[in-house]
């Protein structure tokens, strides 16, 4: 398929891997930020096609790894309601909350779809006036337009019986909170594509220069990554520290305008606790108030807290790149991807389930 | 998460200005995809698509830059090899 399988050239990524190996000169870690890029680099086995040298870490960015267990709780307290039809990105399904998952709540008689896309749950609003549909909006930057033109949708549509429960997050605040840890070993970034074909990429250009690191906005094809890591590498031996654009037919460096105004309109930027790595601050999206009837937390009268269960599980450290999956007790033991402890082996995207699968 | 895939716009639809939306091949298989953040795109334009939207066009001028890059950097290293 055009766009898709040029990136896949082995010739091309042979002759990639051998020009890092030309250039590196001395032991590298670079963190790749995006869950959809971890998934690729096991997938394509990239990992072992690097010279020794480079150490790979894999980052925070998969939306559902993140989502702190209290809105698992939430969502399936909702999803319980008679009146309710929950709607869900798939994966959200099998994440466990503190006492069961969103899939147990279905096998017990919950009205619960998954959608392609959010748009779909305000067709079934439509067409079930007398239910209430929630849509459980997780996600980053990127599906943060997409959540967010559902609701001024929902609101053209004048529909009375959906809102949302919000888990959106972003990307920037969680790069500067694993830089300025001080067991912080990543040297260079590679940046999120989507997310960056959404946002543009100034705010890593302020990250870069503040914390003096490499930053390369990067795809997803094996190709892209190897540019990549190469564009991290070569700015590394030459001492140099700025945002390079690796993904350039689908990013540029003010983003997708269009996309930013609606979600502006729609969403205010608030702190937002993660799950494994804690709050942080102005990471999060939240309505306006203009939007705030949309808000299922509100509409159902959600408050409390739940603490996080302790288990074995070092999800949040594997998250923030200082543990890998296999240096977890419980990894391929008591979790897997049928029986999960963690998010991070529920999710295709997260590292543990990346590594179960192909390492 | 972040998954978006590229398609091929077929036809479009603008009746409503404000959702704009477009069916959209991707491979041959055709989804209906809203257009509303790409609003300048073209019948015959490929967009990178996430959660039924359309997020950006794709820019065919750059699409050939990763084989251009790594034809810039080899050549880089045959020079250096012809110096040493």
């Amino acid at each position: 398929m055009k766009y898709l399988d040029e990136y896949r050239d082995p010739q091309a990524a042979e002759r990639y891997v051998r020009e890092i190996a030309r250039i590196i000169t001395k032991p590298r870690t670079i963190m790749e930020v995006c869950g959809g890029q971890t998934h690729a680099i096991l997938r394509y086995g990239i990992d072992q096609l690097l010279p020794d040298k480079i150490a790979l870490l894999h980052g925070p960015g998969c939306p559902v790894c993140v989502t702190r267990v209290e809105l698992i709780d939430k969502a399936i307290e909702i999803a319980l309601h008679k009146d309710v039809i929950f709607c869900s990105f798939g994966d959200m399904l099998r994440v466990p909350g503190s006492a069961k998952d969103l899939l147990s709540v279905k096998a017990e008689g919950g009205d619960i779809r998954t959608l392609y896309s959010p748009l779909d749950a305000l067709t079934i609003a439509r067409n079930n006036p007398s239910k209430q549909v929630v849509f459980f909006a997780i996600g980053f930057e990127t599906t943060a337009p997409v959540n967010g033109m559902t609701v001024f949708q929902a609101s053209r549509m004048e529909l009375t019986n959906f809102s949302i429960l919000n888990a959106q997050v972003l990307i920037p605040p969680a790069v500067e909170l694993i830089l300025s840890s001080p067991e912080c070993r990543v040297q260079s970034f590679l940046a999120p594509g989507h997310v960056c074909t959404v946002t543009g990429f100034q705010d890593y250009e302020r990250i870069s220069s503040r914390y003096k690191v490499p930053i390369v906005v990067t795809g997803f094809e094996p190709l892209d990554i190897l540019q990549g890591i190469f564009m991290a590498i070569d700015q590394l031996e030459q001492g140099k520290y700025i945002v390079e654009n690796q993904y350039r037919r689908s990013v540029k460096r003010n983003g997708n305008t269009e996309a930013l105004k609606l979600m502006n309109k729609v969403f205010r930027i608030v702190d937002r606790e993660w799950r494994g790595l804690g709050e942080i601050q102005n990471s999060g999206l939240a309505l306006t108030d203009e939007y705030s009837m949309y808000d299922a937390e509100k509409r159902f009268g959600l408050t409390y807290t739940i603490a996080e269960g302790l288990t074995d599980c070092i999800s949040g450290l594997v998250l923030q790149g200082a543990k890998k999956p296999p240096d977890c007790p419980a990894f391929g033991k008591q979790c897997t991807p049928e029986h999960p402890l963690g998010a991070t082996m529920v999710s295709s995207e997260g590292a543990c389930a990346a590594y179960y699968r192909y390492k | 998460m972040c998954l978006a895939i590229p398609g091929k716009i077929i036809s479009i639809d603008n009746s409503d200005p404000v959702m704009i939306t477009g069916r959209v091949s991707f491979a041959g298989v055709i989804k209906e995809i809203n257009l509303a953040f790409v609003p300048q795109a073209q019948v015959g334009d490929y967009v990178i698509v996430h959660a039924g939207f359309a997020l950006n066009k794709i820019d065919e001028k750059e699409a050939e830059t990763v084989f251009d890059y790594l034809n810039q950097i080899s050549r880089q290293d045959r020079f250096e090899d012809d110096k040493s």
